[in-house]
């Protein structure tokens, strides 16, 4: 069999949920890949639908509210969706790792550190529960945790939140994964701890050519640590492209919008920033059009008539907005 | 110009319980000796790592906390010891804004109850006259005058702060503390309320205490800024400063782990080893020396006071020029 292009290709996924005013699209056909060694970051802000697409291609939508309405997702080929849960359960914690946002309520309270590692790997891997022990220290020292065996001991509660979340990383990579996904993994920490973390993924990802897809709202991580990037609004892609391409050449009004609107060091003082106004359009009352319509300084007549389709502006640098050859034109 | 606000060697130390008997084992000194002070009209950055006392320092100027020593002095009073009433007409000059809007506002009232609370408080005016004046700051925050009946859950995160700012300045204060007001917002959402707090101050010559962990946004909004570490301020200066010549080694760490926005620029990053030790029982010397990478012998013993530098108007607490 050929090996394919990507490790993970998202192919016009749709995730819709259930709620009590009916059935929202959160992720409306969405499509994009990760090449082996890859860091691919999503970003974009709350409610736009990056967590649901982390946890579609893990198969954790909430149940019974949350399904996959369309769309594949192969992984090394074989369509995830498609997979018997047994299946998945194997792919998941094994060659899928996952990195959640919130340390505390990702760790068992009441289990030690050493058990809750060792699981993971005697579920997924053919070795003795001493066996996995070792390994489980072997990879606590690996994400640079001091005296590891005394910490296997331990109880989530005695760690610091940097600890817990390089906790969190053992586990994910506790098995080899060839993809790591990781949903917001430095938000909840200060930023000389979440420089260790960022730091620590970018060098596990050297070693093992791991692929990443790193999800997160913050557009200064994604510049420093991804390959590519897909930027979402509101559940659909709006652009995506290499980083270079996106940061020194954002061809969607959203995109320009959000990195003109970050405080940078270099500013002057009390300077006005650039502001998106508006807000987000809610689920339930999506527009018909561009759903960014509502917002967007470079507005036209015909925004509000179909979802723009993605078009190429080069080979990788993809954007869904009609008028976008006329912002380049407009801000060059 | 005399100091709007003065504050001189505050200290809060909270006991920690222990055992069955909950006898005070030890403290925990959340804030162990810190001097600031705020003038009239200007904005006072307050950063550091959580856990630093950033919040517990805006919580004891405001009087939410008794601070175990130190003043607290606002325009020329001394209300370090005030209690109950005395402290009601100091409390409508200082008011304060908190990170968490949902929170921080009671979800069983109106909008429109929420805001008129304050005059309600201080018994001032009439109903008819505050009814006018909740919609007044409706429209000075930007939020439509319909919202005056509505409750706090039917708004977004940035809307709700935009009511937490409009009870803030209900009372026309001086001073508002300002803890984490955008860190639980979006980008897009986070400037708007920046320029809100920027155009506010400068229509009213607010002064702010502005506390936040993001370096990026304090030095965007602030004239000075304060770095904190372990409940002690490490340095102090004008915010341009501290960005450009930042001199103490934990300044320097903080400027260079903020991830820059540009891929161009993926800076070699000085990281810092190590987690902020507990303010319970805090490293010998200075409490930096354990992360500090040009830490000395005499770093581990003798306590580094705030000093002077080349620049006058900024101090640092750290032995060396580095």
């Amino acid at each position: 069999m050929e090996t394919p292009e990507y490790l993970l290709e998202i192919k016009n996924l749709i995730a819709e949920f259930d709620t009590d005013e009916g059935r929202v699209r959160a992720v409306d056909d969405i499509s994009f890949g990760i090449r082996p060694g890859e860091t691919l970051g999503v970003v974009g802000e709350s409610g736009c639908g990056k967590s649901v697409t982390a946890l579609s291609v893990m198969q954790l939508l909430p149940q019974p509210m949350g399904q996959i309405a369309g769309g594949q997702i192969f992984y090394n080929g074989r369509d995830l969706s498609k997979l018997h849960h047994t299946e998945m359960e194997k792919i998941r914690g094994g060659s899928i790792g996952m990195v959640f946002q919130e340390p505390m309520t990702a760790l068992n309270p009441v289990h030690t550190i050493g058990k809750q590692l060792a699981e993971v790997v005697l579920l997924h891997m053919p070795v003795s529960k001493q066996q996995a022990l070792a390994l489980a220290i072997k990879i606590l020292k690996r994400v640079g945790i001091a005296s590891p065996e005394i910490r296997m001991g331990e109880y989530p509660h005695q760690l610091s939140g940097g600890m817990r979340q390089r906790v969190i990383i053992a586990m994910a990579l506790v098995c080899n994964p060839s993809l790591l996904i990781a949903d917001e993994p430095t938000t909840a920490l200060d930023v000389t701890i979440q420089a260790q973390i960022l730091e620590l993924i970018k060098e596990l990802q050297q070693d093992r050519g791991m692929s990443v897809m790193l999800i997160t709202h913050d557009l200064g991580v994604i510049a420093e640590t991804c390959d590519h990037v897909v930027v979402m609004y509101a559940g659909k892609i709006v652009e995506k492209g290499t980083v270079f391409d996106v940061f020194d050449n954002p061809s969607h009004p959203y995109t320009r919008g959000l990195l003109d609107s970050i405080p940078r060091l270099q500013d002057e003082n009390k300077s006005r920033l650039n502001t998106i106004e508006g807000m987000v359009p809610g689920l339930m009352d999506l527009p018909e059009g561009c759903r960014f319509e509502n917002r967007c300084p470079y507005k036209q007549s015909d925004c509000d008539t179909a979802s723009p389709p993605a078009e190429l502006i080069t080979s990788e640098h993809e954007v869904s907005c009609y008028h976008w050859r006329d912002l380049i034109a407009a801000t060059a | 110009m005399s100091a709007l606000l003065e504050v001189k060697n505050l200290k809060m130390h909270f006991p920690v319980k222990e055992g069955i008997l909950l006898r005070t084992g030890a403290y925990n000194k959340a804030v162990d000796g810190v001097s600031l002070t705020i003038n009239a009209g200007e904005t006072l950055g307050l950063v550091g790592e959580s856990g630093c006392g950033k919040s517990t320092l805006g919580r004891c100027i405001i009087r939410l906390y008794d601070p175990t020593e130190g003043e607290i002095v606002f325009e020329e009073i001394n209300i370090t010891r005030m209690q109950g009433k005395s402290l009601l007409p100091i409390r409508r000059h200082i008011q304060m804004i908190f990170q968490d809007p949902m929170e921080s506002l009671n979800s069983r009232h109106t909008v429109g109850d929420i805001l008129e609370e304050p005059f309600i408080v201080q018994n001032i005016g009439k109903s008819e006259w505050r009814k006018k004046r909740v919609r007044e700051l409706l429209d000075i925050v930007g939020l439509p005058a319909r919202s005056v009946s509505r409750y706090p859950f039917e708004f977004s995160g940035g809307q709700r702060q935009r009511i937490g700012i409009a009870r803030s300045v209900a009372l026309n204060p001086k001073l508002i503390i300002c803890d984490e007001p955008v860190s639980a917002l979006d980008v897009s959402i986070q400037s708007q309320i920046l320029n809100l707090l920027i155009d506010l101050q400068k229509e009213f010559n607010l002064s702010y205490l502005f506390i936040a962990h993001d370096l990026a946004v304090v030095k965007h909004i602030s004239d000075r800024i304060a770095i904190m570490y372990l409940g002690k301020i490490v340095e102090s200066g004008g915010s341009q400063e501290i960005y450009h010549h930042p001199k103490h080694p934990y300044t320097r760490s903080l400027i260079s782990a903020i991830p820059s926005p540009d891929p161009h620029n993926k800076s070699k990053r000085q990281v810092l080893t190590g987690d902020v030790p507990s303010p319970i029982n805090p490293p010998s010397g200075c409490s930096f020396h354990p992360r500090c990478p040009h830490v000395q012998d005499q770093c581990k013993h003798n306590r580094p006071e705030l000093r002077t530098t080349s620049s006058a108007s900024q101090i640092i607490a750290c032995h060396f020029d580095v």
